[in-house]
């Protein structure tokens, strides 16, 4: 129906279709641009931090600003950057890689990327109307409940918003994966890409209620006058910080594990032979997700909850390593004898297992509590958790898009200029953060706007300026690498890497229904068994017939944006109370969406057993 | 065959909320939604059990709280647990006119339950000025509480208009999940209010 509309041409029907669209693939197109356009809003103020870091003294920004920006940064890179570029990875790879013709609720998948997009739209339309919020992404009360204007406020709507869209993607996959996988694709056979996606989505499920409370009792306490935080009326503000990081932990091994599975995936692929240890990586996998809700409160560990609290959490914390290093020896062991390719992905998988070790190192050392009485909220902890989501997630995230760009947009990223972007943003990497270690240690405080002069200072910010330059540059590289594949490259084939896994097994892009028929399974690594058995392409399980396939709808949209104007009302009435119209309208469209949803009986359609043999002589069957 | 042949079988089976793929996603999906929406209760009540003596000098649990209406409620919405799952019954039996007899049943139960928290919440405010405001317990006890009563409106909402739906065409494939579904969220409900009747009521009296 929507695709149809698409190839009347014109740009209108184009845009129509990718807001309605409840196709996976092209779901997986609007996270990535979306996450791609906040990822460089985020790297912008960050950009903005290190000049006005640049020297001692300096007033490039101004204080209040500086907040605002170093707020801005966490809270976009976090819940609008690597989150949705995540997604955008699951929604490309995961339905391919199980062999099912789209996930369990294509409807829902769009739901949750527009609300993630309205969420993130309402957290940055605060620059324009009077200040971003300041209290740090962290946004621990009272700093939070008692930051003037409205700025904490959208914080708290935008991220409510954007949350719910995020733990509805998460059930969908965990649903997509149990019920959806095809004939003799075991839990044991998934791709490594898939269970962490798996383990994540389960994280998500059980960590961002956590988020979704303490967002709520904040915007009690900030437009409705309650009163969780405020000290005089009883009030605990430590509830906030415990909640926050109930969640907050967890949160981080939700964006780390999926790359850890797409690096296990790219290994393989570029090593040329099976991962190694495949079952102790899920097992490591799957521990690492249970022992990140075990730790949160070694963010707490100033807080005064004690020395038992303290060990306890300390203990946990290093626990995490044990999985953790199972799955770095495994991927050098993967890499070991086998033959291996250089490409993009590679490089910068290779290079995340030096980078992501050592902030698995300062890890350790910020587990151990009594030290961390030290580190705590200086440059080191910064340096630390850089080390990890730099040196981890974005890391992983080029790795992973160098690596399924061609079944994304059936073209293989320029690897000269894809090698090109690699060098300074891994010198750059390390440039910027590996010396704010050692600021930190010498005592520089984090979030402080300037520095002093004559306190050995300098010289280690500019090296970390200069860095985050240099990072900005191959960032830059890649933005033009994209455009440059887009008009120069040609299209490759359907299996440009030499693949081990179902995604490769059918067309670049593939076709809307996925697969012709599905697959069966017969090991893991699907199509390297079949073809060490010198067969082209896989066994299909069913004969050839008609394809269910779901509509397009607009409700997610609908939906999203009943939220988004509500979002405004609730801020707003607390200055004027005809806001509260803004408030009532929003919820009207956004429960009224719902019902439609919930009386209107959508059937879907069927794709017809002679279109698909038409496709077939199309060449699509392969 | 159509979708109005697949989805009305001459011998509906046995599990017809499970008969189909998007019936067994659905029935799956709403089961992990649960396991959410019990973090989401369990943080509820942790901050309500940190914030329990933070009265600020104002009203107390063993001041506000009267446990007959409280029982009252509570033997409401239990037997409206009950009373759903005959409902469910029925509609493995294919008894459409029965289901919805039974829904109705708990519909009436639910909504004098949601009557009878409107009231205490009135009470509360117009007789002890006790107010989302008053204190941190305040905010604690009327966001738990409330939040489960928004809870029982949004599920009475929804089987309400399931039951208007489907009035004329019956039980087919396509609604028996939605019907089933609606009511595992209702005995969700039910058990979260089990907790708070002992966490706030009983141990607001006693403790």
């Amino acid at each position: 129906m929507s695709t149809t509309a698409a190839q009347k041409g014109g740009l209108g029907a184009a845009i129509w279709d990718y807001l309605t669209t409840v196709d996976h693939k092209k779901i997986a197109h609007l996270y990535l641009v979306a996450g791609g356009l906040f990822f460089l809003i985020g790297g912008l103020e960050a950009m903005l931090i290190r000049i006005q870091l640049m020297k001692p003294d300096n007033n490039f920004l101004a204080a209040g600003l500086y907040n605002e920006m170093i707020t801005m940064h966490g809270t976009t890179m976090i819940f609008l950057a690597a989150m949705p570029l995540i997604f955008a990875l699951m929604n490309a790879v995961v339905p391919l890689q199980i062999g099912a013709r789209d996930v369990a609720f294509p409807f829902l998948n769009s739901l949750g990327f527009w609300l993630f997009l309205f969420g993130g739209l309402m957290l940055n339309v605060s620059w324009f109307t009077g200040g971003a919020p300041d209290a740090g992404w962290t946004n621990y009360a009272p700093l939070s409940t008692t930051s003037p204007g409205h700025g904490v406020d959208y914080y708290v709507m935008g991220l409510q918003i954007s949350g719910a869209g995020t733990l509805i993607g998460g059930i969908n996959f965990l649903v997509t994966i149990v019920n959806m996988r095809a004939p003799g694709m075991t839990y044991m056979r998934m791709p490594l890409f898939t269970w962490s996606t798996f383990v994540t989505s389960t994280l998500i499920l059980f960590a961002f209620p956590a988020l979704t409370v303490g967002l709520f009792l904040m915007m009690f306490d900030r437009m409705f006058g309650a009163a969780f935080f405020d000290v005089a009326k009883g009030g605990n503000v430590i509830i906030w910080e415990h909640l926050f990081w109930i969640f907050g932990h967890p949160e981080v091994y939700i964006l780390i594990l999926p790359l850890f599975g797409a690096f296990s995936d790219i290994f393989s692929t570029f090593s040329k032979k099976r991962l190694f240890g495949y079952s102790a990586m899920v097992f490591a996998t799957v521990l690492i997700g249970f022992l990140g809700f075990m730790v949160w409160a070694h963010h707490m560990f100033t807080v005064g909850m004690g020395p038992i609290a303290n060990s306890i959490f300390a203990v946990a914390t290093m626990a995490i390593a044990v999985p953790t290093g199972i799955k770095i020896f495994n991927w050098l062991f993967t890499m070991w004898g086998g033959q291996i390719r250089m490409t993009s992905a590679m490089l910068w998988s290779v290079a995340f297992i030096p980078s992501f070790t050592i902030g698995g190192m300062t890890g350790v050392m910020l587990a151990a509590a009594a030290a961390d009485f030290q580190y705590h909220d200086t440059y080191f902890v910064v340096g630390h958790f850089h080390y990890v989501i730099v040196g981890g997630v974005v890391f992983g995230i080029f790795a992973a898009l160098h690596y399924w760009w061609p079944k994304m947009f059936g073209k293989v990223l320029n690897e000269k200029l894809g090698k090109l972007a690699f060098w300074p943003f891994f010198i750059g990497f390390h440039l910027t953060f590996f010396i704010q270690h050692f600021l930190g240690l010498m005592g520089m405080p984090r979030r402080y706007w300037v520095f002093l002069e004559g306190q050995g200072l300098e010289a280690g910010n500019m090296i970390s300026t200069i860095g985050a330059f240099l990072m900005a540059i191959g960032s830059v590289i890649f933005l033009i690498n994209v455009v440059y594949t887009a008009v120069k490259e040609k299209k490759v084939s359907g299996d440009p890497w030499d693949g081990r896994t179902l995604e490769w097994t059918m067309p670049s892009p593939p076709p809307h229904y996925n697969f012709v028929q599905t697959p069966l399974v017969r090991g893991l690594d699907p199509l390297w068994v079949e073809k060490t058995e010198g067969k082209e392409g896989m066994t299909p399980a069913e004969p050839l017939g008609d394809i269910h396939m779901p509509n397009a709808s607009i409700l997610p949209f609908t939906m999203s944006l009943g939220l988004f104007i509500a979002g405004f009302g609730f801020i707003y009435q607390t200055d004027d109370k005809t806001w509260l119209v803004a408030a009532v309208v929003g919820m009207a469209i956004t429960l009224g969406s719902m019902l439609i949803r919930s009386l209107k009986d959508d059937l879907g359609h069927h794709i017809h057993k002679e279109e698909l043999e038409e496709d077939i002589k199309k060449g699509v069957g392969k | 065959m159509s979708h109005e042949d697949v989805l009305n079988p001459k011998h509906m089976p046995h599990d017809p909320e499970k008969a189909t793929l998007e019936g067994k996603n659905k029935f799956l999906a709403f089961w992990f939604f649960l396991g959410g929406e019990t973090v989401l209760f369990a943080s509820l009540f942790g901050t309500y059990i940190a914030l329990n003596g933070s009265t600020a000098g104002e009203n107390t649990p063993e001041h506000l709280f009267g446990l007959e209406l409280v029982f009252l409620m509570t033997m409401m919405l239990l037997t409206s647990s009950l009373t759903s799952v005959y409902a469910m019954y029925h509609m493995k039996n294919h008894d459409f006119r029965k289901m919805q007899t039974w829904l109705a049943i708990t519909v009436l139960l639910g909504l004098a339950f949601l009557g009878c928290e409107i009231y205490e919440f009135l009470h509360y405010v117009h007789e002890y000025e006790f107010t989302f405001g008053s204190s941190a317990f305040a905010s604690a006890f009327y966001t738990l509480v409330g939040f489960h009563g928004g809870h029982v409106l949004f599920g009475l909402s929804w089987i309400v208009a399931l039951m208007i739906r489907n009035q004329k065409r019956g039980l087919n494939l396509y609604n028996a999940p939605k019907f089933y579904v609606a009511s595992l969220y209702w005995h969700f409900i039910d058990v979260v209010w089990v907790f708070i009747f002992t966490v706030v009521y009983l141990m607001g009296k006693v403790g």
